[in-house]
């Protein structure tokens, strides 16, 4: 296994749109390794893409099991991922491997539904909420050249919970 | 040798251009912007700005000087220990807000003080109409006993109707 470099913005290559991945064979499974290894070695990260290593295929890691108290589907490899739906909004903060010093506030889907291949090149299906969900969806930015930079939102704003709807 | 960090401090009625004007002088006499914070209070500009100058204080108030003045706009240099790259990572975020009146930030933020928290960054505003104005505060900071002793702590605010919520931030690194 092998650590790799991940690139940082301003490079240019992070808004490259990566191709759908066509061999599920040893290599693909070789660099789904060195990519989760580079993940876990980013302080506090919970996804990778490929494409933030300079690889431009569509493949993502989320792993969020270390969070205490939150519904996640341990570590995921999702190769071609495809999110078919979304439902609800919700603010949160993101950070990124590719943008060092920085984060910022992202409005995403509270839920997610997806479909994917595994490492073996068979076809999944997922639900997602939450943290999950939105670690998915930071990542599949990723693979079309969308960094959480270009969906912040200001600080100087927030949203209050509602106590009563009525 | 690595340039002096200034904090430039520029006040004043404000008008279209404001941010333009000082920052292309700033620009025009080889100053370098770190960190700011620009923003409209009370019909007022204000920019607090991290400014990197190759020269002594004086010197860069003789420059700013009279394009602030021209701007009609107040200005304040002073030297800092500062640097870039020096952000914390907040973990909790405070909203509040209620019906107006004195004192709502001093007891707010004393509350949460004493239940440990160490405050980053915090924004307020008075909405509502001038009739019934709205007092509202985002607080973001670091909660060093946890978010139960916060929320426990802003009990006595939230019976005198003030509405709080106390939330983690979660930041994801992806």
């Amino acid at each position: 296994m092998a650590l790799l470099n991940v690139l940082v913005v301003p490079d240019e290559r992070l808004k490259q749109v990566s191709q759908p991945v066509e061999q599920f064979d040893s290599s693909l499974r070789d660099f789904i390794q060195d990519l989760e290894q580079t993940m876990r070695a980013g302080p506090g990260g919970v996804g990778i893409a490929a494409a933030q290593v300079a690889h431009f295929e569509r493949i993502v890691i989320v792993d969020v099991s270390s969070k205490p108290n939150i519904k996640h589907h341990g570590c995921l490899v999702l190769i071609n991922p495809e999110i078919t739906q979304w439902e609800g909004m919700v603010q949160g903060r993101e950070g990124c491997m590719s943008v060092p010093d920085y984060t910022g506030n992202v409005i995403r889907a509270k839920s997610i539904q997806l479909t994917a291949y595994d490492k073996f090149g068979a076809k999944q299906s997922y639900h997602c909420e939450g943290y999950e969900a939105r670690a998915i969806q930071h990542e599949v930015d990723h693979l079309d050249g969308t960094l959480f930079l270009d969906r912040v939102v200001s600080r100087r704003t927030d949203i209050f919970k509602r106590k009563h709807y009525q | 040798m690595e340039q002096q960090w200034y904090m430039l401090t520029v006040i004043g009625k404000d008008k279209p251009g404001l941010v333009a004007k000082v920052t292309a002088a700033l620009f025009g006499i080889g100053c370098n912007l770190g960190e700011t914070s620009m923003i409209r209070l009370g019909g007022n500009f204000t920019m607090m700005l991290m400014v990197q100058y190759d020269g002594n204080i004086a010197e860069l108030n003789t420059v700013i000087t009279p394009v602030t003045n021209e701007l009609l706009l107040r200005c304040h240099v002073d030297a800092i220990d500062g640097q870039l790259h020096d952000h914390r990572a907040s973990d909790v975020r405070i909203s509040v807000y209620g019906a107006d009146r004195t004192g709502i930030v001093s007891q707010v933020t004393n509350a949460l003080a004493q239940a440990g928290l160490d405050i980053f960054d915090l924004i307020s505003d008075v909405g509502g109409t001038p009739q019934h104005p709205v007092y509202i505060m985002h607080i973001e900071g670091h909660a060093a006993q946890g978010l139960e002793v916060l929320q426990n702590a802003l009990c006595t605010s939230i019976e005198q109707g003030i509405e709080v919520h106390v939330a983690p931030i979660d930041t994801i690194i992806g």
